[in-house]
């Protein structure tokens, strides 16, 4: 299985506080990775670096079969280049339809002039459809995304994530705020994205975790703790005393 | 003894109505100027030096009154008996006369025995440089000073014997170094001793006097020559080539013309008058006239014209470039000898260093209290700014405000000095109340809208800037100083400051330790800082932010009243004051880094420091200085976005 | 807006789908149409020559609104440089009036001349007439075009699409946004203009170019004639200008641009170029707005560096933010409101107001009125005129349950997005 990721070494630091240090991760393409940590442990930043939001102070972050640096990459470029991500805050644009919101995200070429002179075919219309079916939002296409609920703008992210058709989702705390019913859905939505490409999510709540039944990575202080089925890691000594033995 | 004698005879004098007998022939006076009184009244500029060595090297206090009155023509000859007096004329035939002794009044008599002596120009200056002498010996260092000014402003060769005589017996040592100075500068101008100038002029290498420059000018001056063969001599200062700046093409061409060595060359104007001269049926030389539309064609047809021999050859392109290659062009030097010309031409060199030197600091110090002003004018954005968050667009009229605050106060308290006691904290007070208005008013409800609150203090601005105009007319107010500070503090002839330059630094200063302490000591501080970071958290700790806020943007508005004076003072009040600080303030603050003091000094310093420098390599046009300027920030942005000293890390995203 | 819901159709039809399109381009012909039959050049002379200039040149200003919404209403760029761009555009367009006006006059005064006038000589001529005022008598370097009108027109657009593209790469390359870049072209702006009042710039400093008004070759031709074609002119600007921005918003792009504006790091996210959607919408509101300047400075006459001063773009601001922004009519009606209101009470025809013994004129006072309304709009209606549309239409803005986002909120400096 080749490796979609691969971060090296990297570290960061704000004003003398090392937020990521030395930190090693891969991911393979296809494979859900669950990433949980105590408060303060990096998993932001370790999102905000891979999206080229933050840039670290030393480190590799290869991606790809050709190993191609994200480092010197902008933000665009990298989404571009197949890197979604999923904030934890429900970040749409609220004064836009859903399909509006759909539209934008849909893989086509992202040049200014092309955009400029895009006009939806039938097939992209239909590919919303799809997308907002997938959603539960089907019956919401031309409503204000801001009218929608705080879970319906959640799914509508991922729908918007979806559309971008990444090889690596990263997904930031997609369970928060929601009903049971909402995480349940939140939940089939990753593992189904996870069959096509690589999904990361960052979680805190365990049963969440659990449900995705994927292997489990461990940050603490910036740099990986354990690794391991979520079994494996909670027997782990050092987790417990970090993370779950208090 | 000697005072009665002389009381006792001119009493006498008055008693008896006898002039010619009341004066004292024996006199040490009136017997130096019979010794030689057939010069005295024969005086001719050749024959009269003994006399007047005699009188000045008599050592009299009379003498100097004496020649005084001799070089004004009030002194006279008695040609019966040989005596000499001072005389007034009362009218055509009387005189009044006064004793050459003592000037005292001896009695108005008729003036047939008298005669006036005239001493022409010539003889007049010879009186005056003696009369120098005196003046530099006088017992009053005043005079002295005076005396030496006067030699300073215009001096003659004469002066030079006098002023050497006049420095060992100086007794004040501030005064001898003057004379000395004075001396060296005399011997550069008249010593006939090549040696002895090149000396003086050696010591004056790299001396910043406006006066020693003054002095060695005109021994560097030069005339630009022009000969066949290559020039040589030790007099030769610079050969020149044609068509650089030193010496433009037409000025050397014009140089051959005078001195005849070729023919002029044709202008287009001439030969646009030779042509319209020559026309015959509609042609020129052949050439219809309609055709003569380009430059072309007229050469062509001037050319047919000279060869015909109707108008003078002259001289063509070719021609000019042939002649300036046949000959040398290069200077001469015209005010000195060679040797002085050149010792002069170094010390200037020397001294253009220095000169160099002294407007660098000089610069450095205009760039210093310019960029005091800025950051007197930014402190206050600083604070909205950087601290709040809040753009304040009208900051700039709350400058204007307290400005017109110090005129107002003025109009009601005529002494200067009181007046910006009592209009400094007045106009912090009512800046404070506009700013606290303003931001209960307005901003408040717009916070986490900062564009919308950019565009709601730009409507403030434009209101409060058409009020002013409305209630103080459209002219310039005057703010004035005070006496005391006036005047500049003068380092050297280069370098000066103005006290009210030095006194904004120190306001900014003090500005700088105010703000320090009231952000770092002060609960008030620990307020604002803590509101600054996390508002809700400060909530609930029991701080009032709303509270803090309309205190801190008052404080910031009332310093920007307080700079609004304090720039008054050397600037002009008018309406539009703050719009002529408010870019380079917004520009200061973004260039040192928001949200940090020492970023907005360090960026008012360099932001002046730009200024400065571009408007001194591009002087005379303080317009290009700031367009420059405000390119240059433009670019400095391109590297340091969060400015000088950023903030890293998440603290500047938030 | 736009409405684009309506369901995939020709792209012909563009103006169909778009109704509010369609009933502003018969406002502005009915406008149009009716000031031709009023006016004194080509109708029954009810409005003064004068006044058709003012409505002239209020059009064009609809005109430059209309970028200036495109560029801050809907892509959250709160531009102060676009009056500059303006005013550069009446720069290149009044350098060929004015050259060939001179021209002309030159050629008339040495026609009597014994000798036919060379090309230098006329040349020559030119400059002394058109640079006596700032004592210079030469040719600047950029008035090597001022003889062409074809390539003086390709300069209306190509100086200030320039001068807007590097501004703009380095302004928003370096990440500068929101408040920070206001006050960055603000300075742009200012040094702008404090260059062109040197009277080395080459454009005759304070001075300006003046003349404006006269067309080279068409002294027979009467101002009341002139003024309509200007007028007419202006119209068609107005009109294609406001179908092209319709155009702009109305697609993906729009919609891209729209949340950009709300929020821009999360459309990088997405994967857009941001900087170069911004650079773009910067260049073509910059084209817009000179092509605007071009029109509405021979209808001024007279062109000085003082219309470029940031106070104008600030203006310009005002007119959007009153009409309501991020709406294409909006703007339309705001530049026209304000600016007319504007003229009629700094024209001295509004009537005093006398408070006891203190007499208000409204030449004096209306500035300060401006100024608090526009505070006031600011802080009651945000939306601006345009919102009176919405009480009558009853559209409604998503509920957003108390959660701040919208053109200003997007706008901010560089935020943490997820927070």
């Amino acid at each position: 299985m080749s490796e979609l990721l691969e971060v090296n070494g990297v570290s960061v630091s704000f004003d003398g506080f090392k937020a990521i240090n030395n930190l090693s991760f891969s991911i393979a393409e296809g494979e859900l990775r669950a990433v949980i940590g105590p408060n303060g442990a990096g998993k932001t930043t370790f999102m905000d670096i891979v999206t080229g939001k933050t840039r670290p102070d030393e480190g590799t972050v290869l991606w790809g079969e050709k190993g191609i640096s994200l480092l010197s990459m902008s933000e665009s470029r990298i989404a571009q280049a197949g890197v979604g991500r999923k904030f934890q805050r429900p970040t749409v644009f609220e004064d836009q339809s859903v399909e509006d919101n759909l539209m934008m995200a849909l893989k086509k070429d992202r040049n200014p002039f092309k955009v400029l002179s895009f006009r939806a075919s039938r097939d992209d219309r239909d590919r919303v459809a799809t997308l907002a079916g997938e959603i539960g939002l089907a019956t919401s296409l031309h409503r204000k995304s801001g009218e929608l609920s705080h879970g319906q703008k959640q799914w509508l992210e991922i729908g918007m994530l979806l559309a971008q058709e990444p090889r690596l989702l990263l997904v930031d705390e997609p369970a928060a705020g929601m009903t049971l019913a909402e995480r349940e859905h939140t939940t089939d939505l990753l593992v189904e994205a996870a069959k096509t490409r690589a999904v990361v999510v960052v979680e805190h709540d365990m049963e969440f975790v659990r449900r995705l039944n994927c292997k489990v990575t461990v940050l603490h202080e910036g740099s990986v703790l354990a690794e391991g089925s979520l079994d494996h890691v909670t027997r782990n000594e050092k987790v417990i005393e970090v993370y779950l033995g208090r | 003894m000697r005072i009665l004698a002389r009381f006792f005879l001119a009493t006498l004098a008055i008693c008896l109505s006898l002039p010619a007998h009341a004066q004292n022939a024996d006199a040490p006076i009136q017997q130096i100027m019979q010794e030689n009184g057939a010069l005295i009244a024969e005086s001719s500029r050749r024959t009269i030096g003994p006399a007047i060595d005699a009188l000045a090297a008599s050592g009299l206090p009379a003498a100097q009154m004496l020649l005084e009155r001799w070089q004004n023509k009030e002194l006279y000859l008695n040609e019966e008996t040989g005596l000499f007096v001072f005389g007034e004329e009362v009218d055509r035939d009387t005189l009044r006369i006064f004793a050459i002794t003592d000037g005292s009044e001896i009695g108005v008599v008729p003036d047939d025995p008298y005669d006036q002596l005239r001493p022409n120009s010539g003889v007049r200056s010879m009186i005056g440089a003696a009369l120098v002498q005196f003046q530099l010996n006088a017992p009053d260092a005043a005079t002295r000073l005076t005396a030496l000014d006067a030699i300073a402003r215009d001096a003659e060769p004469s002066h030079l014997t006098a002023l050497r005589a006049a420095i060992d017996n100086e007794p004040d040592a501030g005064v001898k170094a003057k004379k000395e100075r004075l001396e060296r500068l005399l011997t550069i101008q008249f010593a006939e001793d090549d040696a002895a100038r090149i000396a003086a002029i050696e010591g004056f290498s790299g001396d910043l006097g406006v006066d020693v420059r003054a002095t060695l000018n005109p021994l560097v001056a030069t005339r630009l020559e022009v000969s066949e063969t290559e020039p040589s001599g030790a007099d030769i200062a610079r050969t020149l080539t044609p068509g650089t700046d030193a010496l433009p093409r037409a000025q050397a061409y014009n140089l051959l013309v005078e001195e005849g060595l070729t023919p002029p060359a044709i202008t287009a104007s001439d030969r646009r008058n030779a042509l319209i001269a020559n026309v015959e049926n509609g042609s020129v030389a052949g050439i219809q006239v309609a055709d003569l539309n380009t430059e072309a064609a007229r050469d062509l047809a001037y050319a047919e014209l000279a060869r015909a021999g109707t108008v003078e050859q002259l001289a063509t392109e070719a021609d000019v470039d042939r002649a300036l290659a046949a000959h040398f062009f290069f200077e001469r030097f015209i005010g000195a000898s060679p040797a002085v010309a050149q010792a002069a031409q170094d010390a200037l060199a020397t001294t253009e260093i220095t000169v160099g030197v002294a407007r660098f600091i000089d610069l450095v110090m205009d760039a210093l209290s310019l960029g005091s002003i800025y950051f007197l004018a930014a402190i206050g954005l600083a604070i909205t700014f950087g601290v709040m968050r809040v753009i304040n667009m009208a900051h700039g009229e709350f400058i204007m405000i307290g400005a017109y605050t110090g005129y107002v106060v003025q109009l009601f308290i005529p002494n200067y000095t009181l007046s910006i006691v009592v209009a400094l904290p007045l106009a912090f007070a009512v800046t404070f109340a506009a700013g606290v208005a303003m931001e209960r008013l307005v901003i408040r409800w717009l916070y986490h809208r900062p564009l919308e609150t950019l565009l709601a203090t730009f409507g403030i601005s434009i209101a409060l800037q058409q009020i002013a105009k409305n209630i103080f007319g459209t002219q310039a107010r005057p703010l004035t100083a005070p006496d005391w500070l006036n005047g500049s503090l003068v380092i050297n002839d280069i370098v000066s400051i103005s006290y009210i330059r030095i006194a904004i630094l120190v306001l900014a200063l003090l500005f700088l330790a105010l703000f320090l302490f009231v952000m770092n000591r002060t609960r008030l501080g620990l307020e604002v800082r803590a509101v600054t970071q996390n508002p809700r958290m400060a909530a609930s700790m029991g701080i009032n932010p709303d509270k803090i806020n309309m205190l801190t943007f008052g404080l910031g508005s009332g310093i920007a009243g307080i700079a609004g004076v304090a720039i008054g003072l050397y600037a002009k009040v008018t309406s539009e004051m703050g719009q002529d600080y408010i870019v380079q303030s917004f520009m200061t603050v973004v260039v040192g880094g928001v949200g940090n003091i020492w970023g907005t000094l360090v960026g008012a310093v360099l932001v002046g420091s730009v200024q400065k420098g571009i408007e001194w390599m591009t002087p005379s046009n303080t317009l290009a200085a700031q367009t420059y300027m405000i390119l240059f920030i433009i670019l400095f942005i391109q590297f340091r976005p969060r400015g000088i000293i950023a903030l890293k890390g998440r603290a500047a995203e938030a | 807006m736009t409405d684009i819901a309506a369901p995939s159709s020709p792209r012909g039809a563009f103006v169909m789908r778009h109704p509010s399109v369609l009933i502003f381009l018969a406002c502005l012909a009915i406008f149009t149409v009716g000031v031709t039959v009023l006016s004194e050049g080509f109708g029954i002379g009810v409005l003064s020559t004068s006044f058709i200039k003012t409505l002239g040149k209020t059009l064009c200003l609809c005109l430059v609104a209309l970028a200036m919404d495109l560029v801050w209403g809907y892509c959250g760029i709160l531009s102060l440089g676009h009056m500059a761009f303006f005013g550069l555009g009446g720069y290149a367009i009044g350098m060929w009036l004015m050259y060939a006006r001179t021209e002309m006059i030159v050629v008339e005064s040495l026609s009597n001349a014994p000798l036919p006038p060379t090309p230098e000589e006329i040349s020559d001529g030119i400059a002394s007439q058109i640079f006596g005022v700032v004592g210079a008598s030469d040719f600047p370097p950029i008035w090597g075009f001022a003889h062409s009108l074809p390539l003086q027109l390709a300069a209306v657009v190509i100086v200030p699409g320039i001068l807007a593209l590097v501004f703009g790469w380095l302004a928003f390359r370096s990440r500068v946004t929101g408040v920070y870049l206001s006050i960055l072209t603000q300075a742009m702006t200012l040094a702008l203009s404090l260059y062109l009042f040197q009277n080395d710039s080459g454009l005759r400093g304070n001075n300006g170019l003046s003349g404006l008004q006269n067309l080279p070759g068409l002294d027979s031709v009467s101002q009341d004639a002139v003024s309509m074609w200007f007028l007419w002119g202006s119209a068609l600007a107005l009109g294609l200008g406001y179908v092209f921005c319709a155009w702009v918003v109305s697609g993906k792009f729009g919609s891209v641009i729209r949340a950009i504006r709300d929020d821009e790091a999360r459309v990088r996210f997405l994967g857009y170029p941001v900087e170069a959607f911004k650079l773009l919408v910067f260049t073509l509101t910059a084209i817009i707005a000179a092509i605007a300047g071009a029109l509405y400075y021979p209808q001024a006459g007279i062109i000085n560096p003082a219309e470029i001063a940031p106070i104008a773009s600030i203006y310009l601001a005002v007119w959007v933010a009153i009409g309501g922004r991020g709406r294409l009519y909006g703007a339309v009606v705001g530049a026209a409101f304000v600016s007319l209101l504007s003229t009629w009470f700094t024209g001295g025809q509004a009537p005093d107001i006398v408070i006891g013994s203190f007499r208000l004129q409204w030449v004096d006072w209306w500035t300060v009125l401006l100024g608090l309304s526009f505070v006031l709009v600011t802080l009651f209606a945000p939306k601006g005129l345009g919102g009176l549309v919405d009480l009558i239409t009853e559209r409604r803005s998503p509920d957003r349950h108390g959660a701040d986002l919208g053109p200003d909120m997007g706008s901010l400096q560089e935020r943490e997005a997820e927070k």
